[in-house]
């Protein structure tokens, strides 16, 4: 009875949609441009005010980072801001020789730091010192923060980069009589990055990993969570590195690492804002047809194997408790990708959402409650998880069976009618809150350009959406969510748990 | 407009073609740079009611939607200090409380199903109602927003409800370092007890009832005290007129005064929070700052971007850079719209470098003496600024939000110009003056919050150093937390 009506806020979206901002529209203000090198472009005309803002899509992540050399995609990510021959050097020619003898010297080194038999101690001493006078030379051709400064002093916004395990992200806005400036900078980063100040933006990097995870008892949680959930894909490792590769890889792994994979075909940039793409499409063409075409790499990854048992991680802190646990999925080509995003909407999205209303509202057991796909990552098969935040005088434990009670749910019995139709319009709701923004659009446009080769997919994604069945969702529940294919990670506060009579067990 | 912006193309358009030898683009300061074509952003229209209810309407026809926001007077630092947490708690449960006609849960299943959103919640000197929708959908949500001003219920289980989480809050609000920092940093510089600083407690929120939640709405939410917004697909005259039929009949009440608040800066000197399961100090270095109002505004704007801006300033380019000691740096003079804002320096070290660190941070603003902001730098500083001014409003609804905040804080509607203005005046000897007016080395209190057992050297050779108990007061007269039994 009830499907009757479910048709008609459907109907309604599509028709709201047709009047401004459908795939038709976009069609006109939207030029793709794959360019000879690989590299592929995009501009999407938006002229609401005379600002653009871009996305560079580098297509390797963390997952990508070399053995015992964790962390280095998130470190040349932080490279990438040093500049270049022409931006950020008082004189390259002997900078470069500078910089090549501190690559030697730190060489040297780590040879003797890390020998296992006879190390001598006075001699690393004299190495390090080498190594140290080596950088202070280098230092000396620098001129800090050029490369920044030029965007900032330009008017540049929101200037920042991000590394995932599935890709590294450079953005910011600019007024839009900075086209070109733009276009010469982004392009020449990539072609020309000099690995300069190398040794202290690794400590800046360790100092990150300080703040992330090693002071952050939910970090730490984490960490050893998604290392436990992964032991053959490269999703095992954490994307901040870990601390001895922070303390080990050298300005020659990042500059290799850039020459291996940051190859033009893995390139995506988006630009969306004030821009005409008949003239703007030419300009910026050219400056990123400098960058030198180069073979792909091999970046096969090891499939991680099904789990076939439970795995716990307990951290026991001073902190409060926490749960979560993940199952494996499929990655996010799996034709059951929207039915994912199904679930997760219908367990998790806000207050009508069933975890929040078993977990907080009718067991007061937890302060939230929430299931989601994409962890860490989802471009290879990767974890659907779910958190409680246990409130005062509740367990982890307690968390992890109301969960269940919940993933059962789904399993044994069709969500209802009013479920389903909510979850799709809220898809398409989504899907029109985030067009009206050039940064937003930017990012989404190059992430669906480079995982599916055709932006188009953003709005494809809602018809996705659409065709989700109450049985495709009990099928894939059913599928995914086994004792065997989880991992549970807990923290415990260590002084309740100390507390307690006869003391934690 | 449209032939005004089609011009002004054309000519960036011929200034591209002419950039497009490659022997210039090696070079990015030969890469021309057009001026930026005029534009006007749309001005919301501002309309007062008689009964003094202030309404901004901003049209936007970019997509089908209708967002709006109502702010009202009176917030946490208005609420009494036996009961820190109430403003907060009215804030949760004015919305999940429900009205008259509709619990909070049967309000979400109506607005879910329209994927719309109707919010409240609380700030410093507010509280606020907001919504988003599709446009067919906002004569039935507008409805909702009606009847939370007009008759909300804060229904008792929700007010447990958002009781429980806000104990669980309190209970967790140790677990993060930088968490601790900011809260013990803003109790140095305001006074532990004072109204911009003060943490609520098990005791403060117990003695919260309902009643004071209706007493709030009763004392606060008169039309006379808000300001409305209403942005995105709609007809302003149509909407004026709704506006007009749900509110103007409402009778004015009693307006809101700001409260009179005294600040009581810590004594400069050390403080440390020792916690013994981190790797990484948070330093702060704070004091009292001032307010936006004051012409010294766009002296301390310019020396705020030259000192702790972005990569050029010149604590990023020291600490971070050139020494390599943090990874998040940063210092400003704090301004607020109606109070002191906090001067405050910032950053976070290994353990082991925590007092080489606090010593760098006081080298960088000892060298604003010795080596004064240059004009190079003030030069830097004040492009950024201006070049930048455009991301103020490049946007309808960022115009809008403007125009509210200034509204609310009674600014004239055209300081967003005034301040580009402003900025353009500054000279190299008003930041100078600024400087030394406003930061004083000597007034700094000092926070760490970290593990003194690894740090470099005993953080009490820089002088004494007054410990900071963070220990949570239990619930009074009840027994502390609950203990967990163990995990099975």
């Amino acid at each position: 009875m009830k499907s009757r009506f479910s048709l008609v806020p459907i109907l309604l979206f599509f028709s709201l949609l047709a009047g401004a901002q459908d795939l038709a529209s976009f069609e006109k203000r939207t030029t793709v441009k794959k360019l000879d090198n690989g590299l592929t472009i995009i501009i999407c005309e938006r002229p609401e005010a005379p600002v653009f803002s871009f996305f560079t899509l580098v297509d390797v992540g963390s997952a990508q980072d070399p053995m015992g050399k964790t962390g280095l995609a998130h470190m040349f990510e932080h490279m990438a801001f040093k500049g270049t021959d022409k931006i950020g050097s008082k004189n390259f020619a002997e900078e470069k020789a500078a910089l090549a003898k501190v690559e030697t010297d730190y060489s040297a080194f780590l040879a003797e730091r890390d020998r296992t038999v006879g190390r001598d101690d006075q001699k690393l001493k004299d190495l390090e010192k080498a190594w140290k006078d080596s950088i202070a030379d280098a230092d000396r051709y620098v001129k800090p923060n050029e490369f920044s400064e030029i965007v900032e002093r330009q008017g540049g916004e929101g200037m920042n980069a991000s590394t995932s395990d599935d890709q590294t992200d450079y953005f910011y806005s600019f007024p839009s009589n900075r086209l070109e400036l733009w276009a010469y900078m982004e392009s020449e980063r990539f072609q020309h990055p000099v690995m300069r100040e190398f040794y202290k933006e690794r400590n800046v990097v360790i100092e990150e990993r300080r703040l992330r995870t090693d002071s952050n008892p939910i970090g730490k949680l984490v960490e050893q969570f998604i290392t436990a959930s992964f032991q053959a894909h490269p999703y095992h490792r954490p994307t901040i590195g870990w601390m001895s590769d922070l303390n080990s890889f050298s300005a020659t792994d990042a500059q290799n690492f850039f020459n291996h994979y940051y190859i033009p075909a893995n390139l995506v940039v988006a630009v969306v804002g004030d821009v005409k793409a008949a003239e703007a499409m030419p300009m910026v063409e050219k400056y990123f047809a400098r960058l030198p075409a180069r073979p792909r790499p091999d970046d096969r990854t090891t499939t991680e194997p099904p789990q076939g048992s439970e795995r716990t991680v307990t951290l026991r802190q001073s902190a409060q408790p926490f749960y979560i646990e993940g199952y494996h999925r499929p990655d996010y080509r799996s034709a059951d990708d929207a039915v994912y995003d199904a679930i997760a909407d219908l367990m998790s999205n806000g207050r009508t959402s069933r975890l929040y209303r078993a977990l907080v509202r009718d067991k007061k057991i937890a302060a939230a409650s929430a299931g989601f796909s994409g962890f860490p990552g989802t471009k290879y098969p990767h974890l659907f998880a779910f958190y409680a935040v246990p409130l005062p005088g509740h367990t982890p434990a307690e968390m992890g069976a109301a969960i269940h009670a919940e993933i059962e749910r789904v399993k044994k019995e069709d969500i209802s009618d009013e479920e389903l139709k909510m979850i799709k319009t809220r898809a398409k709701a989504d899907l029109i809150r985030g067009l009206a923004d050039n940064s937003g659009l930017a990012t989404q446009l190059a992430i669906y350009q480079s995982r599916f080769g055709d932006w188009r997919e953003l709005f494809r994604s809602v018809d996705k959406i659409d065709r989700v069945t109450k049985a495709n969702i009990r099928r894939v529940a059913n599928q995914t969510f086994q004792e065997n294919n989880r991992t549970v990670g807990i923290n415990e506060n260590l002084k309740q748990a100390a507390a307690v009579p006869g003391g934690a067990q | 407009m449209n032939t005004i912006r089609r011009i002004a193309f054309l000519a960036f358009a011929l200034l591209t073609l002419v950039s497009l030898s490659p022997a210039q683009s090696t070079e990015w300061s030969k890469i021309p740079i057009p001026p930026l074509h005029a534009f006007q952003p749309q001005q919301p229209k501002r309309v007062e009611f008689p009964n003094g209810m202030v309404v901004f309407l901003q049209e936007d026809h970019e997509l089908p939607l209708i967002d709006g926001s109502i702010r009202i007077r009176g917030g946490w630092r208005d609420e009494p200090a036996a009961k820190i947490g109430l403003v907060n708690l009215y804030g949760n449960t004015w919305r999940t409380g429900g009205v008259k006609s509709q619990t909070g849960d049967q309000m979400d299943d109506f607005l879910e199903a329209r994927a719309a959103k109707l919010e409240t919640g609380s700030l410093t000197d507010s509280t606020e109602i907001s919504w988003s929708c599709l446009k067919p959908d906002f004569d039935d949500v507008f409805k909702l927003v009606v009847a939370l001003l007009r008759e909300p219920e804060f229904r008792q289980d929700k007010i447990d409800l958002a009781l429980d989480e806000y104990a669980d809050a309190i209970s967790r609000r140790n677990d993060d370092p930088g968490q601790i920092a900011g809260r013990e940093a803003a109790k140095l510089a305001y006074g532990a007890a004072n109204p911009y600083a003060r943490s609520a407690e098990y005791a403060t929120i117990g003695a919260v009832t309902r009643e004071d939640l209706l007493a709030w709405y009763k004392s606060y939410v008169h039309p006379n005290n808000m300001i409305v917004g209403v942005s995105g697909d709609f007809d302003p005259t149509a909407m004026e007129a709704k506006l007009r039929q749900a509110f103007a009949s409402w009778q004015k009440g009693p307006g809101a005064k700001p409260p009179a608040i005294e600040f009581q800066p810590a004594k400069p000197g050390y403080y440390l929070v020792a916690k013994g399961d981190v790797n990484q100090s948070n330093i702060r270095m704070v004091e009292l700052g001032t307010r936006r109002d004051n012409p010294d505004y766009y002296a301390i704007e310019v020396f705020n971007d030259a000192m702790g801006g972005g990569f050029s300033s010149r604590l990023i380019q020291d600490i971070r850079t050139k020494r390599g000691l943090a990874y998040s740096v940063g210092g400003s003079i704090g301004t607020s719209f109606d109070h002191p804002g906090v001067v405050r320096f910032s950053m976070g070290t290994k353990s082991q470098s925590t007092i080489e660190s606090i010593q760098a941070l006081f080298e960088d603003i000892d060298g604003l003496q010795k080596n004064p902001i240059t004009d190079e730098e003030i030069a830097r500083s004040k492009d950024t600024i201006l070049n930048s001014f455009i991301f103020n409003f490049d946007s309808p609804d960022k115009v809008l939000a403007e125009r509210m905040n200034y509204e609310f804080y009674g600014y004239p509607a055209d300081f967003l110009e005034k301040y580009r203005t402003g900025i353009e005046k500054v000279t190299t000897a008003d930041v100078a003056r600024i400087a030394a007016k406003y930061l004083h080395r000597d007034q700094l209190a000092v926070l760490i919050v970290g593990n003194p057992a690894e740090f470099d050297k005993p953080l009490d050779s820089l002088g004494p150093v007054t410990r900071v108990d963070i220990t949570i007061p239990p619930p009074p007269g009840g027994k502390p937390q609950e203990v967990p039994p163990p995990p099975q």
